[in-house]
């Protein structure tokens, strides 16, 4: 599949934290002609089960990227003369300055899709005039009367961002909740390309949940499958309006390697040494506490897995015209597969060593 | 001069990046010790094995991590920009040299000299964002040469001792918390204890207690002890209230922090080994802050836990102060609440 | 059930101190119960063995702990200084009692406040045992307290200092009474300790446990008092399901199947989402492979005061819901 159709069936399936079903049936289709098993746990991440080639025991690899987006819970059904409004309140860490005028669907008895409004200036209360509106001052209006709107809607119900996948120049393309479906595009592009190569691992590639609430999906994914490496696949910030920090990437110029105490260093080093066989130039991005991702709770499943992570980067996270490229995606689906078939025997013994071995000084030879 | 300390202080290991500590500290203890491993993520597990009189299974940790810098980028001018890495006041890092990454190059980070600022400026705080390391390169080029993006920087404070009549003191960095490595080698040197001793030396403590966190779930002790170096606010204050700990007073208990409530029933181990064996000791005011206990706790299906501390003045700046004469006694009072330490204690 | 609640609101237990709390309700579950056991962090952990085969495991937790405050510093006049266990409200506090251990009861003063409309922050606030100097005074730095205030019931309305979560915990002890004698899962009814200083108590319990489902047992904030916050629960209009608080979605299957057990079984209810707060159902979900968490909540007002008022038919509700999902099929 073209890699902007592939992103497109999974950045427009609605799929909020805590609401991954939709998403993991997509992604589920999506993997299983390219893998040997496929399971939903009882959180609801999804686990597709790649067999390597090795002789049993055969170690493993596990991929991560969260299939769980941003969105809107219903709070309140409030009525005015008839009317029915919903209140809501955020799923993850939604940017409320982008909500007005937006559309959305709450997905209720049915799905209804409603306009997110909210009252100008002059008629709001005065502290909440000029500020970005709070979920006190906006509403979902599927324009129903309150009774009916009763009937359908619950307080508790899920409401997802709409927004169809664009192409913009450039091999760029806008659309909402990529991240991290562009992740899951990307581990897509790997296990295709696995299908022609040979791995002595096991893969298992995991389509997690809850991730930007509580990292749900990795604790309890890391914990059940026990992998020997991990890694966390995810988005990163580029360079864009209003954010031009030195040390943002730019737009196609991904994907980026993670660094930093979450990271194993033999991992990062197995990262980019299959970049550099593949002669594709990665960035760098270092990161001082670990959080953010997947692989922060991955590190310290059980008694500690050995993680990596990998970035896509992107433009406007958090927003529904989050923009990234085709190129950095398929990059990062072409170098999770040369990562993995290049495990061998020799991996772990030298990952054990790793932390053991002597920082080469320059002085020492000198 | 306390070698151990002036080894353990002078090596750098901010979190995340503890080798250099980890291999110091596997040197210091492998003769001492009957076996040792290191886990995926960096912690040092080293077992003593006890006489055989206790089937008890303690733990003893120690966190080697400090808190420091970490370079995320390197500037067209060949500056150094930096994130931190652990807690910090802004105000402890300008006018400090630092040593980064693997070949330990050496850097400053400095500021506008005074004389250049406005009469308005004199007390205001230079924000972090806008330090950088110099490490003294003309380019981004020359500059790459000798360090690289992920990089970490630490402190540079050459370990001092004084022994001024009425007041045996240390200064150094990172006493938070190599005092604690210290000590628990100098338990893993020490008689056998009746029952299998696993020292854990531990990494991220400072970014979130994540090394002690797989530790506990990989060895599931019967009891944990974690030995630390405590910050002491014990400076001249008019009010009436308590500092939380203060110098020279004796190795600090805790009792609840803002991640754990301690065990009571070991809490009350160590003040009655303590007044049993005439050892100063002081109830660190409740509140605040945060140890391993934290993370140990909550492992596996639950591990009963107390902290002993070393009370160390200005911590989180790149010269802490503790006295010897705490440090010493942290070291005998978790010898002895160990040595007493039984089954009947911690088990329901 | 008044009996019941008025013994263990009043008990001591702030966190970390839950040892009498423990030992009022270990008699009371004993007899419903196969194996009762405490484990290393305090949790008393009371199973009841499934009937069938391959049962699913079944968590549900009630925490015995409360908010409290513990002495930092004991003035040389013999005041007390502290800080919270949990969270405590300076506006909680002014001429309010508490009570340590040792039955030393504390009035809790403030300094000098000059604007009577501002809240003097909590470490302004102290605690005079009747002490005239540091020598006399019995409390110690690091002793612990609770808040003092007897149970009332007025009607329907039930109002206490711990309803949080006593109340939970009187749910799961009138459910252990009232379940058949054979159930088709396998329950462990977690009585957890340091809920209100990070859920700590359940986390541990979890680990071991390793449950396919979690329930806890909570009180949740309500919508239905003058300028309230914007939340729909109110009191009086049954149990609350909840969907969400800020620390956990629940898992939707659980969910679902609560609110068809709640329908079948006529059972009043309402639904529940919660900005702020998160109870023991948080660690259950992440503990080992992962469950199915959720939580029945016991609508509550003013949560976190000494006058936590409930209705007593939300509690009943509380009890009928939980017995209804527990002798039940239980599909997700």
């Amino acid at each position: 599949m073209e890699t902007f159709d592939l992103l497109k069936r999974l950045t427009e399936t609605p799929g909020p934290s805590g609401n991954e079903a939709a998403v993991a049936a997509v992604v589920e289709e999506l993997w299983r002609p390219l893998v040997d098993e496929t399971a939903i746990d009882r959180v609801g991440s999804l686990a597709a089960t790649k067999r390597g080639a090795g002789p049993e025991p055969r170690p493993t690899i596990l991929l991560a990227a969260h299939q769980d987006e941003l969105g809107l819970m219903v709070t309140r059904i409030v009525d005015q003369h008839g009317q029915g409004f919903l209140r809501l309140t955020n799923l993850g860490g939604v940017d409320r300055r982008h909500l007005l005028g937006q559309t959305a669907v709450v997905h209720g008895r049915e799905a209804l899709t409603g306009v997110l409004g909210g009252l100008p200036d002059s008629l709001l209360p005065e502290k909440a005039r000029g500020q970005a509106y709070s979920y006190d001052n906006l509403v979902l209006d599927v324009g129903l009367p309150t009774e009916r709107l009763r009937e359908l809607v619950s307080v508790g119900d899920f409401v997802s961002f709409r927004q169809p996948l664009r192409r913009l120049h450039n091999g760029r393309v806008t659309g909402k909740a990529l991240d991290n479906r562009a992740s899951l595009a990307a581990v897509t592009i790997c296990l295709e390309r696995l299908q022609g190569r040979r791995h002595t691992w096991d893969v298992v590639a995991v389509a997690t949940v809850q991730e930007e609430t509580a990292y749900i999906g990795a604790y309890t994914s890391g914990y059940a499958h026990q992998p020997d490496v991990a890694v966390a696949i995810d988005v990163a910030h580029a360079k864009g309006p209003g954010a031009n920090d030195s040390e943002l990437s730019e737009l196609g110029g991904g994907p980026l390697l993670g660094m930093g105490a979450e990271i194993h260093p033999a991992v990062y080093n197995a990262l980019r040494d299959a970049a550099k066989a593949l002669e594709m130039s990665v960035g760098v991005e270092p990161n001082a506490t670990g959080r953010g991702t997947d692989a922060y709770a991955l590190q310290t499943a059980r008694a500690g897995i050995p993680t990596g992570l990998m970035l896509i980067p992107l433009r406007y996270m958090h927003t529904m015209v989050e923009t990234a490229d085709l190129n950095d995606i398929e990059r990062a689906g072409r170098l999770l597969a040369e990562l993995i078939a290049r495990l061998d025997d020799t991996f772990l013994p030298d990952l054990r060593e790793e932390l053991m071995r002597p920082d080469k000084r320059k002085d020492d030879s000198q | 001069m306390n070698e151990l300390l002036r080894q353990l202080t002078e090596a750098t290991g901010v979190s995340g990046a503890e080798k250099e500590v980890r291999l110091l500290i596997r040197d210091l203890i492998a003769d001492h010790v009957d076996e040792w491993s290191v886990d995926t993520m960096g912690n040092l597990l080293a077992t003593r094995r006890g006489t055989g009189e206790s089937d008890l299974r303690v733990m003893v940790d120690a966190h080697m991590d400090e808190v420091g810098l970490l370079v995320v980028e390197i500037e067209g001018n060949g500056m150094l920009k930096f994130v931190t890495v652990g807690g910090f006041d802004d105000r402890a890092l300008l006018g400090k040299v630092v040593q980064v990454g693997p070949q330990k190059v050496t850097g400053v980070i400095g500021a506008r000299a005074v004389h250049l600022l406005k009469s308005n400026e004199y007390s205001k705080v230079v924000k972090r964002d806008a330090m950088r390391i110099d490490i003294g390169a003309k380019n981004k080029d020359a500059a790459a040469g000798k360090v690289k993006v992920g990089d970490y920087a630490a402190f540079v404070t050459p370990y001092e001792e004084s022994s001024a009549p009425g007041g045996r003191t240390a200064i150094g960095k990172a006493f938070d918390n190599r005092a604690g490595c210290a000590a628990l080698i100098e338990l893993l040197r020490g008689e056998r204890y009746p029952f299998d001793l696993v020292a854990a030396f531990t990494v991220q403590e400072e970014v979130g207690l994540r090394g002690a966190e797989v530790a506990a779930y990989r060895v599931r002790p019967d009891a944990a002890l974690v030995l630390e170096c405590t910050p002491a606010f014990d400076l001249p204050n008019e009010k009436d209230v308590s500092p939380n700990v203060a110098l020279g007073q004796g190795p600090s208990i805790y009792v609840m922090d803002a991640r754990t409530m301690q065990d009571p029933r070991l809490v009350a181990h160590l003040t009655r080994t303590a007044d049993a064996h005439a050892i100063p000791y002081q109830i660190r005011q409740p509140g605040g802050g945060g140890t391993n206990t934290g993370a140990i706790q909550r492992a596996a299906a639950g591990i009963p836990v107390a902290t002993i501390a070393v009370p160390g003045r200005y911590a989180h700046t790149p010269t802490l102060m503790i006295s010897l004469d705490d440090y010493d006694n942290v070291v005998r009072l978790a010898d002895a609440a160990l040595r007493g330490l039984t089954a009947d204690i911690v088990r329901r | 059930m008044n009996d019941l609640i008025r013994s263990l609101v009043e008990a001591f237990g702030p966190s970390g101190f839950e040892d009498a709390v423990r030992d009022l309700i270990r008699p009371l579950v004993e007899p419903h119960a196969d194996e009762v056991s405490v484990d290393a962090m305090g949790n008393l952990i009371v199973r009841k063995r499934a009937a069938g085969e391959n049962p699913l495991k079944v968590m549900i937790a009630a925490h015995m702990d409360e908010i409290g405050v513990m002495a930092t510093h004991v003035t040389a006049e013999g005041f007390l200084r502290f800080t919270n266990i949990g969270g405590v409200g300076p506006h909680t506090l002014l001429g309010g009692r508490v009570r340590f251990a040792d039955g030393t009861l504390g009035v809790i003063g403030a300094d000098r406040n000059d604007d009577r409309s501002a809240i003097h922050p909590l470490s302004k606030h102290f605690i005079d045992v009747g002490a005239t100097s540091r020598d006399d005074c019995p409390v110690r730095v690091g002793d612990a307290a609770h808040f003092e205030r007897p149970f009332v019931a007025q009607g329907h309305r039930l109002t206490a200092k711990s309803m949080d979560d006593r109340i939970g915990c009187v749910v799961a002890i009138e459910a252990l009474r009232r379940l058949p004698a054979t159930v088709p899962h396998d329950l462990y009814f977690v009585f957890s300790v340091q809920e209100e200083v990070g859920t700590r108590g359940a986390e541990a319990a979890a680990n071991r446990i390793l449950p396919d489902v979690g329930i806890a047992l909570d009180v949740t904030l309500t919508g239905d008092v003058p300028e309230a916050r914007s939340m729909s629960v109110r009191l009086g209009d049954g149990p609350a399901i909840k969907v969400r608080d800020s620390g956990m979605i629940a898992h939707t299957g659980l969910v679902r199947l609560m609110r068809q057990r709640a329908e079948e079984a006529g059972i009043t209810h309402q639904m529940e989402v919660l900005d702020g707060g998160s109870t023991d159902a948080r660690p259950m979900q992440v503990a080992g492979p992962g469950c199915a968490a959720g939580c029945i909540s016991i609508p509550c007002r003013y949560v976190h005061t000494p006058s936590e008022t409930v209705d007593a038919r939300d509690v009943e509700g509380a009890v009928q819901l939980l017995v209804a999902v527990l002798s039940n099929p239980i599909e997700l």
